[in-house]
Order: structure tokens, then C-alpha cells, then sequence
């Protein structure tokens, strides 16, 4: 072969490979989104009930033992967090309009919102993470941080579409903070039979806690009402005897956050406002997490291709470097 | 005949005593990383977790250490021996850059004293584009740290180990091509899962590997110029212009290859709005593109790849289009969401600074030291 040549092949192998993995693992291997877990619990949060008393925030930093966030006086004892922090796992947020007159309509009105951590059915952040700090229980879909295997590499809070992993940057020896559902190791809410914090201080059932299959359901119901009418709204935990209080319907927006965007979550969310103004991302319905493991398997399946590549190059280069030495030796010669 | 020499020359000069006090300064911001954390010298946050020391130390500083990988390539496997007097002094920059690479993935580790974690297969997560990153990298320091020692071999006199050396060269180099076209495509594959966050125009999801692979040579390929430039200074030699020709033409390939896979995504992605919307996002794609398209106007006369001075203005370019490439990608136009917002305090960008400075030390001392740059003797 001529040296032209093998360049050509060589160069256009690498490339050309490294291209065609990229159009066909659209198809042919792709990963697909994970499934929810059949007994995954969660949460609905309906923010045309939350009336913004901030009572989960105060639950949540309990449970977790955090500090409240200070006003810049630092005499108000009142939690001022205004954001996901490492010290707030759980906030409330306004969504606020023109002269805010009326509560929960998009124009001219104002929401509240809440963030915390969705608890993705096929979670970014798992996916990502290089030491398994992040993990994916497969019976409560709860995801979960374990301090004791990360390095600090925060590619969890790059690959989280909502940016709930939140590094302790302020502390020299810190570690990522997230809600794990009251399920981590010391406070296993969950595992003993109990709901979230933040669901059980809920005054009017805004934030709601249930298994996933119920919640869904429960939430579809509520697209259905008709606004206007009564609906006897649930509070606590909707699979365990929850308690109940009559309100009025609004208008719900056609659309229950967390049932598809980027797979799923199990905390989903329902509204009279359009998401995109509540500040939750442009997912599609496809995770980008299965995208980027559908590259990487396709690339790395049994490390057969990286093998057959080096198999290759050792023998093309042990070839060229014994041409090579008989070239400087008639070179020497001259 | 030819040979490897060190160059001639006092160490101690004035730009190198320059490049020490910016390095003491570097250092002193990163004690105090280590001792108050790093919200004490950072801007880092919960949208921006990563900074300049991830994106330009680690993931444009690898790509700018490319040399030795487009070499490598070059030499070994598809000319034999031609560009040889290349290799030593690119393999050289390489095990620098890399080496320093690997300490910044390190220091900007939150958890740096449980690092070794990466390396215990019972953590590893194959889903993880960052660990094939992590294990990829570390691996190829110790390739680079091998194909660097003859010289240094060379100068103690140790004959033996050299010998055993030549003769498992052509697995180390072999490696030398693999592991790089491993993470440098990976690199770019981190950008997928962070999915919406980056920039439409640079969010090419499945070719982000391909895209990044293509930078990473275009970058190796163009630093093996400059530094070819750089020797010619320092030996009071013409530039081997007449070596460089014949790499020309392969980044010219390249370079076409990478704007024709780019502009298909976008057309193809539906994103040609985002290109003529001419916000901050839109032109800097237009820089970034014209980087990547002067260098091939230059390249493509042949009148031009002869010329040294053309050759330096093209390689530049291309140096500053790759990195510029990253930079868009994984930092300037990131949108992590409402809230957010992110440029280097004066101590990270000291850290990075101090961090370059040790490394063109690094490389004075060893060049100056060590028998690293050709010598043409006539």
C-alpha cells in the first residue's frame, strides 16, 4: 500500500468510524429512556394550592439539619433562601406578573413553585457520575448521594437539567447536598412506612406524598375537573388514610410536568401557569443521559473497538518503525 | 547527520523570573483553596459548576497538548520517520500540558483527598462518560512519561533501559494514538447529557465526539507548527518549512471535514435561526467559524505552506479556533438556567495563569537541560 493511501484509510477508518457510530447509534443501539420503577414513590406538587407559607422549608432544613438562609440583617430568623443552595434542599419560588393582582393566573398574577429535587426516572445524574456517589434505588426510584464514594467532580450538578446537586463550596472538606425523599441513612422516612418532611407540614396538600401510580393518577383526575366546581383535595400521604379539604378548581394548565420531560420524574408538578415561566427547562421527551450512555456503549461495547484499534495500530506502527530503520541506515551510509 | 541537543543558553533569564512570580501567586491562591475551600477563591456555583480550571486547564489544556497525539499519528503511522525531529520536543510539550491537565481535574476535585476512588473498579460506572475520561487520561501521562524518557535516558547513559525501551516502543506509541483518540472524543461526549444546558449551536448531540476529535488534532497539529517555530528561534534555524508542507494538507482535510460536520448538525437540527439571530451567542459561532476558515484559506495556496511566517498566522488561528470552539461550548454560551451566572475570579484565573507559567519553566528547563530539540548540523 502506499504511504498516501494508508493515510487516507488510517485517518478516514478513525474519523469515519467515529461518525458513523454517532448517526447509527440513533437507531440501531440506542438505549432508549429508563422505565419508572413500578413502586417508585413521589410527590405532586400542585402550586395553585400552595399559598407560599413556606412551612417545607422549614421541615426540610430540620430533617436535614441546615441553618435557615439570613436576610442580610442577620437578625431575622426567617428563612430568606431564594434558591437550591447547598444549605436549602427544598424553596419556594414566586412567579410574579404585571400588577399581581390575582393569584395563579399568568398575566397579571402570581404562583408559587416549588424546587426540589425531581427524582428523574432515568436520572442525569446517576448516569454521569464516574464513581456510582450517585444512585438509583430500583424499587422507590429515589436517587441518592453517597458522600463516601465522590470526588468532587460535580459532574452531577452539569448533567442535573435542573440543577438541584449543590456542591458545599464554602467548606474546604464539602460534599454534594441533595433531597433524597427523607430516605437517606439516619432519617429512612420512607423505608419506616412514613412521607417526606415537607409533605407532612404541607397545610393544604399542595405538596402531596404517594407512590408514583397514584399520584399520576390523582393528578390526571384533577386535569379533568371542571374549573369552578369543588374538589375535595387530599392532603399528607394519598395512599395512607390522607386528610381532605374542599376548594374551588382553578385552571389547570393541560400539562403534568414530570409524566414525560426528558423520561420522567416521580415528583411530578401541576399548575395554572405555563412551566416554561415557572422556570422548569426545555426538556424533550428523550433523556439526554440516554443519549450520551447510547454513544459511549456503542463506542465501548466489551472494549471491542478500542482492542481492535490498538491491535491495529501496534502492528502498523511496529511495520513503519523497521522501514524507518532502514532508512536511516542507508541514510547513515550516504 | 542530525541530532537530538539541548539548547544552548542561560535558564535564568527575565521572562522566566516574570513567569516565576506569577507562578508564586497562582500557588498562593491555590493553598488557599485547599485551606478555606473553594468558594473562598472561586466563582464557581450551583449553575456553573464548571469554571475556567475545568474547561481551559483541563479540557482545552489537553487539546493544546495534542502534539505529541497529531505527531504520533503523523510519524508512526502514515509517514515513516519523516517528522521525527518533531516528535521529542512535541511529546515533551504534551507530557507537560496533559501532566498539568491531570492537576487541575485534581485540585478543582471537591472531594481531592478521595480521588483515588476513580481508580477502584468496584465504583466504577460504566453509563459515565467521565470515567472513561478519568482512567483514559491518567493512563496516557504514563504512556507520554515513557515516550518522553529517552531523552532523558539519552542524558544519564542508561543503555540498557533504553534498548528495552526502543523494543516495546511501538506498543507505547500504539497507545500513544489510541488513548488520545479515546478521552479527546469523550471530552466532547460530556456535553451530551448536559443535554439543554449547552447552546443549540453547539449541542450536537451524537457528533459531539466526532466534533471534539476533530478540534483535538486540528489543535495537536497546529501546535506542532508552532513549536517547530518556536525551535527555529531558539537554534537560529530556518523553519522546516518543507516538514510542514505535507501536514498542511492533512489539516486542511481536517478543517473541512469539521466545518462540513458542523454546519450539516445545524442545518440538519433545524438551528440555522439560532446562527443568524447575531446575539452574543451567533457571533461568537461567526468568530469561531472565521478561526477555523482563515487557516484554510491560507492552507489551501501552496505558495502559502511554504512559508513560515503564513504557516505561524494559520496555526495561531487554529489554536484560537479550537479552544475558542471549547470555550463556546462547555462555558461561554452555557445556559444552566434563570439565575446564573459565571465569569473567573481574579485568584482562579491567577491559579490557571500560575499553572501555564510552570509549564513553559518546565519546558525552558528541559529543553535547556535535556537532549529534547533537533539539531540540523550542516
Amino acid at each position: 500500500m502506499k504511504r498516501r493511501d494508508f493515510l487516507k484509510t488510517t485517518l478516514t477508518t478513525t474519523l469515519g468510524s467515529t461518525a458513523a457510530v454517532g448517526i447509527s447509534s440513533q437507531s440501531v443501539m440506542a438505549r432508549g429512556n429508563l422505565k419508572p420503577a413500578p413502586d417508585a414513590v413521589g410527590m405532586l406538587y400542585d402550586s395553585t394550592l400552595c399559598v407560599g407559607c413556606k412551612a417545607c422549608v422549614s421541615a426540610c432544613k430540620k430533617t436535614n439539619n441546615m441553618p435557615p438562609v439570613q436576610a442580610k440583617n442577620k437578625k431575622d430568623t426567617a428563612d430568606f433562601a431564594r434558591d437550591l443552595s447547598s444549605k436549602t434542599l427544598n424553596v419556594i419560588k414566586v412567579y410574579r406578573n404585571g400588577n399581581l393582582a390575582v393569584k395563579d393566573r399568568q398575566i397579571n398574577g402570581f404562583a408559587f413553585e416549588k424546587r426540589s429535587c425531581m427524582h428523574c426516572v432515568d436520572p442525569g445524574c446517576v448516569s454521569v457520575c464516574p464513581v456510582t456517589a450517585m444512585r438509583h434505588n430500583p424499587i422507590t426510584g429515589i436517587v441518592t448521594y453517597h458522600a463516601d464514594a465522590c470526588i468532587g467532580c460535580r459532574n452531577c450538578m452539569v448533567g442535573c437539567p435542573y440543577n438541584v446537586p449543590q456542591f458545599e463550596y464554602e467548606n474546604p472538606f464539602g460534599q454534594i447536598q441533595k433531597c433524597q425523599m427523607c430516605n437517606q441513612a439516619g432519617v429512612e422516612k420512607i423505608d419506616k412506612g412514613g412521607m417526606t418532611s415537607c409533605a407532612e407540614v404541607c397545610p393544604t396538600g399542595a405538596t402531596l406524598f404517594g407512590s408514583r401510580k397514584s399520584l399520576m393518577a390523582e393528578a390526571k383526575k384533577r386535569m379533568a375537573l371542571k374549573p369552578g366546581e369543588v374538589y375535595n383535595y387530599p392532603r399528607g400521604n394519598l395512599d395512607k388514610k390522607p386528610s381532605h379539604h374542599e376548594k374551588e378548581i382553578p385552571i389547570y394548565k393541560k400539562h403534568i410536568w414530570g409524566e414525560k420531560e426528558a423520561g420522567g420524574t416521580n415528583v411530578l408538578h401541576i399548575s395554572s401557569i405555563d412551566f416554561d415561566k415557572l422556570g422548569m427547562p426545555p426538556l424533550k421527551d428523550r433523556s439526554s443521559a440516554s443519549v450520551a450512555e447510547t454513544v459511549q456503549h456503542t463506542l465501548y461495547q466489551y472494549m471491542a473497538l478500542p482492542a481492535v484499534a490498538l491491535a491495529g495500530l501496534a502492528f502498523t506502527v511496529a511495520k513503519n518503525s523497521n522501514n524507518d530503520k532502514d532508512n536511516d541506515n542507508k541514510g547513515d551510509k550516504k | 547527520m542530525s541530532t537530538h541537543k539541548a539548547l544552548p543558553g542561560r535558564i535564568l533569564s527575565l521572562p522566566f523570573l516574570v513567569f516565576l512570580s506569577i507562578f508564586l501567586v497562582g500557588m498562593y491562591f491555590l493553598m488557599q483553596r485547599f485551606v478555606f475551600g473553594m468558594g473562598e477563591v472561586s466563582n464557581l456555583n450551583g449553575g456553573f459548576s464548571w469554571g475556567i480550571w475545568v474547561v481551559y486547564d483541563v479540557v482545552i489544556g489537553s487539546a493544546l497538548a495534542c502534539g505529541g497525539y497529531a505527531l504520533a499519528f503523523t510519524v508512526y503511522v502514515f509517514n515513516k520517520g519523516k517528522y521525527h525531529p518533531l516528535v521529542r520536543p512535541a511529546v515533551l510539550a504534551s507530557l507537560l500540558g496533559y501532566g498539568l491537565a491531570g492537576f487541575g481535574a485534581f485540585f478543582d476535585m471537591g472531594r481531592w483527598w478521595q480521588f483515588y476512588n476513580i481508580f477502584l473498579p468496584n465504583n466504577w460506572n460504566f453509563n459515565s462518560v467521565m470515567l472513561e475520561v478519568g482512567l483514559c487520561v491518567t493512563a496516557y501521562i504514563f504512556v507520554l512519561a515513557l515516550e518522553f524518557a529517552p531523552a532523558f535516558l539519552e542524558k544519564i547513559g542508561a543503555k540498557g533501559l533504553l534498548k528495552v525501551l526502543n523494543k516495546l516502543l511501538f506498543l507505547i506509541v500504539a497507545l500513544g494514538i489510541l488513548l488520545p483518540t479515546m478521552h479527546q472524543s469523550s471530552l466532547g461526549s460530556l456535553l451530551i447529557a448536559m443535554g439543554h444546558k449547552v447552546h443549540p449551536l453547539w449541542q450536537s448531540m451524537h457528533l459531539q465526539p466526532l466534533l471534539a476529535l476533530l478540534t483535538a488534532l486540528i489543535m495537536g497539529f497546529s501546535i506542532v507548527i508552532f513549536e517547530g517555530s518556536f525551535s527555529a528561534v531558539g537554534f537560529k534555524e530556518k523553519l522546516q518549512t518543507h516538514l510542514f508542507k505535507n501536514l498542511s494538507k492533512v489539516i486542511i482535510w481536517l478543517l473541512l471535514i469539521f466545518l462540513v460536520a458542523r454546519f450539516a448538525t445545524i442545518i440538519f437540527q433545524g438551528n440555522i435561526s439560532h446562527l443568524l439571530s447575531f446575539d452574543t451567542n451567533s457571533l461568537l459561532f461567526i468568530l469561531e467559524t472565521a478561526l477555523f476558515t482563515v487557516p484554510l484559506l491560507i492552507l489551501l495556496s501552496p505558495a502559502n505552506r511554504s512559508q513560515g511566517s503564513r504557516l505561524l498566522i494559520a496555526a495561531v488561528c487554529m489554536l484560537l479556533a479550537g479552544s475558542l470552539y471549547r470555550f463556546n461550548a462547555f462555558l461561554f454560551t452555557l445556559n444552566p438556567g434563570v439565575g446564573y451566572s459565571y465569569f473567573p475570579s481574579a485568584p482562579e484565573i491567577m491559579v490557571t495563569l500560575g499553572l501555564i507559567s510552570f509549564e513553559i519553566m518546565a519546558y525552558i528547563v528541559l529543553v535547556r537541560t535535556l537532549p529534547v530539540l533537533h539539531h540540523e548540523k550542516t
